[in-house]
């Protein structure tokens, strides 16, 4: 799960990282309050969404006036970044940027801990900085036993030479950061970029926080900072629902149980030269209920013309995968989209008799089906 | 032989008295299966699946039955501390079956366990066609063989392994190792048993976007393995920053792409496929007449 920037800095500051006394605003209006609030010039105007790159789209913007900050505002709110609309905008007292550093922590999957990664030169995307220059950054495992200790802190701070003056703050944000990520089962924490300024002092200027989704049960607080404006609103209705899915660009909708056979089956109507509507895993059980709420959640997006399902029947029998579609299908009695399915394995041959007297068009393998979906929908388009 | 499970396997279960543990509990029994023991604490002292002892704690199972694997079956939230109370009872190989298992604490099993005792989570399992069966895949779609598959997921590696087996081609162990971003065995850890294995002749490496363990295991292979290896990869079509349902299918920060792990298997002289329909041809084509 993602937050945003703001949501980042509130929970950093919590644990005694310091942070840019901000406010975020959803209006012009709300804006100006804020500004007068602040009342400290140069200001910055941010937009809070949850795709990088926002610098570059004109998303970010430094104010000299109250005015100023009125104007970049009314910009910004509404902005479209990257597909997503802007709808909250973080206001700031400007920073005297002296030096800006990048420091995180991930979930590290190769040694199986979190990973402290920094470089003393932020500001820019660190797997930017990995491609071009990997000597520059640090990474220092915590171990799983004794956690993050002095020495730790001593190392980085030590890499990226942090000046004397700004130590002790330097102490604070790392600490404050691994105590974050911990406390709240992160998955991934950046503060990019840390900036030492002009004073010789250290304070998170940008911040990133992602979530282990296994892990958000422990942690309503966390949960509830979830912005589902920020997602498919198709996704959204998905999850709510227990359906794995993934909105894609397609016309092909793909219904499919488990992930990894999901993902093989986008790939295949690609290959026969079709385009798939999405990723979606209805899971081992393919229920009526289920396969209702799938067939509702695809034709929802105005893209599809073509249903693919792909079952492979292993301990869940094809004949009541089948049963589950006929019955699915009679609770949608509109249902007009033609579709192609795929059922192999476990009692196959009996769903097959099942369903040869209905408008479904019945494929013998995962490559055959493929094809059939995908002749169908270039003729429907 | 075969790696993993085998005739010498004796398996407790935890969570046996579950939805779950019992209905695969009972499909791993009529298997074959040397299912020994289970744990569900608070129900020791009863019997499931029929003749299976129940105890309430790992440690009791293991002085009372000699199990020396076990397979989890239990809830997400409980499903590292059941792993963590095997590894302390001293059993030698733990699958995880359950989904859904806070990373930070899955962090800490494999820290205890030294990793390697540990398969999974998230996984459906290892078989070894016609020997032993722990987890939740459907026998039936085996046979036993030569071939070794190892893969992070479910469903496509039935759908693999069922294309093997209707083409005649049996398997000597086929094991899932998980969707999770962390998990115990992995790819290069399986290809390692594979190759010592004088029962397999050749190995299935099934992958998916996420991570680079594909790339760090065909490396290893181009240096190491003297069987030949099959890859197959999803998630050509999978969009950056997307979990697709398992928890490390994911391209992140543009890596983990199925395009790259593809280019790199086929760099280090696997026999990448572009449909899972094609495994059979080519391991004809690898193996000869031995296929």
């Amino acid at each position: 799960m993602k937050i945003h920037e703001y949501q980042a800095k509130q929970l950093l500051a919590k644990y005694g990282v310091p942070t840019p006394k901000g406010k975020v605003a959803t209006t012009v209006e709300e804006a100006k309050a804020v500004s007068r609030e602040i009342d400290s010039f140069p200001m910055v105007v941010k937009a809070q969404v949850h795709v990088g790159g926002r610098g570059k789209a004109g998303g970010v913007k430094l104010a000299q006036s109250h005015e100023e900050v009125a104007e970049h505002a009314a910009a910004i709110l509404g902005m479209d970044i990257k597909g997503i609309t802007v709808r909250k905008v973080l206001i700031e007292p400007g920073i005297d940027i002296q030096q800006e550093i990048y420091l995180g922590v991930i979930l590290d999957r190769a040694t199986q801990r979190p990973v402290i990664m920094a470089c003393a030169e932020g500001g820019v995307e660190i797997e930017e900085l990995a491609k071009t220059k990997p000597d520059a950054i640090l990474k220092l495992g915590i171990p799983p036993t004794y956690g993050l200790r002095p020495h730790h802190i001593n190392e980085v701070a030590t890499f990226l030479k942090i000046p004397k003056s700004a130590l002790a703050d330097f102490r604070a944000i790392l600490k404050g950061l691994i105590e974050a990520f911990y406390a709240t089962d992160g998955s991934l924490a950046e503060i990019n970029p840390l900036v030492i300024t002009g004073s010789g002092h250290a304070i998170a200027c940008d911040a990133k926080f992602n979530f282990d989704d296994n892990a958000l049960y422990k942690h309503p607080e966390v949960s509830e900072m979830r912005d589902d404006g920020e997602e498919e609103p198709l996704e959204v209705e998905a999850r709510e629902k227990g359906i794995n899915y993934v909105k894609l660009d397609g016309k092909i909708g793909c219904i499919v149980n488990g992930a990894g056979l999901a993902m093989g089956t986008m790939d295949i109507v690609k290959h026969y030269g079709g385009e798939p509507a999405n990723f979606l895993d209805i899971g081992g059980g393919a229920k009526s209920e289920q396969v209702a709420q799938a067939l509702q959640l695809i034709t929802s997006d105005p893209n599809v013309n073509t249903i693919f399902f792909n079952i492979f029947g292993g301990i869940v029998r094809c004949d009541l995968v089948a049963e589950g579609i006929l019955t699915a299908l009679k609770t949608l009695p509109d249902f007009n989209y033609p579709i192609v399915i795929r059922l192999s394995g476990t009692n196959d041959e009996k769903a097959r008799e099942m369903l040869k007297d209905t408008d479904l068009i019945i494929a013998p393998t995962m490559s055959e089906g493929a094809q059939k979906a995908v002749e169908i929908s270039h003729r429907a388009a | 032989m075969a790696i993993l499970v085998d005739d010498n396997t004796r398996l407790l279960i935890q969570g046996i008295t579950g939805r779950e543990g019992e209905f695969h509990g009972s499909q791993m029994k009529a298997y074959g299966t040397n299912v020994v023991a289970g744990v569900t604490p608070g129900k020791g002292g009863q019997t499931a699946l029929e003749d299976v002892p129940v105890f309430n704690t790992v440690r009791e199972a293991v002085k009372e039955t000699q199990c020396n694997s076990s397979i989890i079956y239990v809830p997400a939230r409980f499903a590292a501390d059941a792993a963590l109370e095997a590894i302390e009872a001293g059993i030698k190989m733990v699958i995880i079956i359950s989904e859904g298992i806070p990373t930070l604490e899955m962090m800490t099993v494999f820290h205890e366990a030294k990793r390697l005792g540990v398969i999974g989570p998230n996984c459906p399992g290892v078989i070894s066609p016609g020997k032993a069966k722990c987890g939740i895949m459907p026998g039936h779609i085996h046979k036993p063989g030569r071939i070794g598959v190892v893969s992070r997921s479910g469903t496509l590696t039935y759908e693999i392994v069922w294309e093997l087996t209707r083409n005649g081609i049996g398997q000597s162990t086929c094991i899932g190792i998980g969707g999770d971003p962390i998990i115990g065995t992995t790819h290069l850890d399986s290809l390692r048993m594979f190759n010592e294995d004088p029962d397999t002749d050749a190995v299935v490496m099934i992958g998916e976007i996420g991570g680079t363990a594909e790339e760090e295991a065909a490396e290893w292979v181009k240096e190491n393995m003297n069987k030949p290896v099959a890859g197959f990869i999803a998630g050509l079509t999978a969009p950056p920053g997307k979990r697709m349902g398992h928890a490390g299918a994911i391209i992140s920060g543009g890596s983990g792409t199925a395009q790259e792990k593809i280019r790199v298997l086929k760099e280090c002289g696997i026999a990448t496929m572009e449909r899972p329909d094609e495994v059979a041809g080519i391991l004809q084509d690898l193996l000869g007449a031995k296929a």
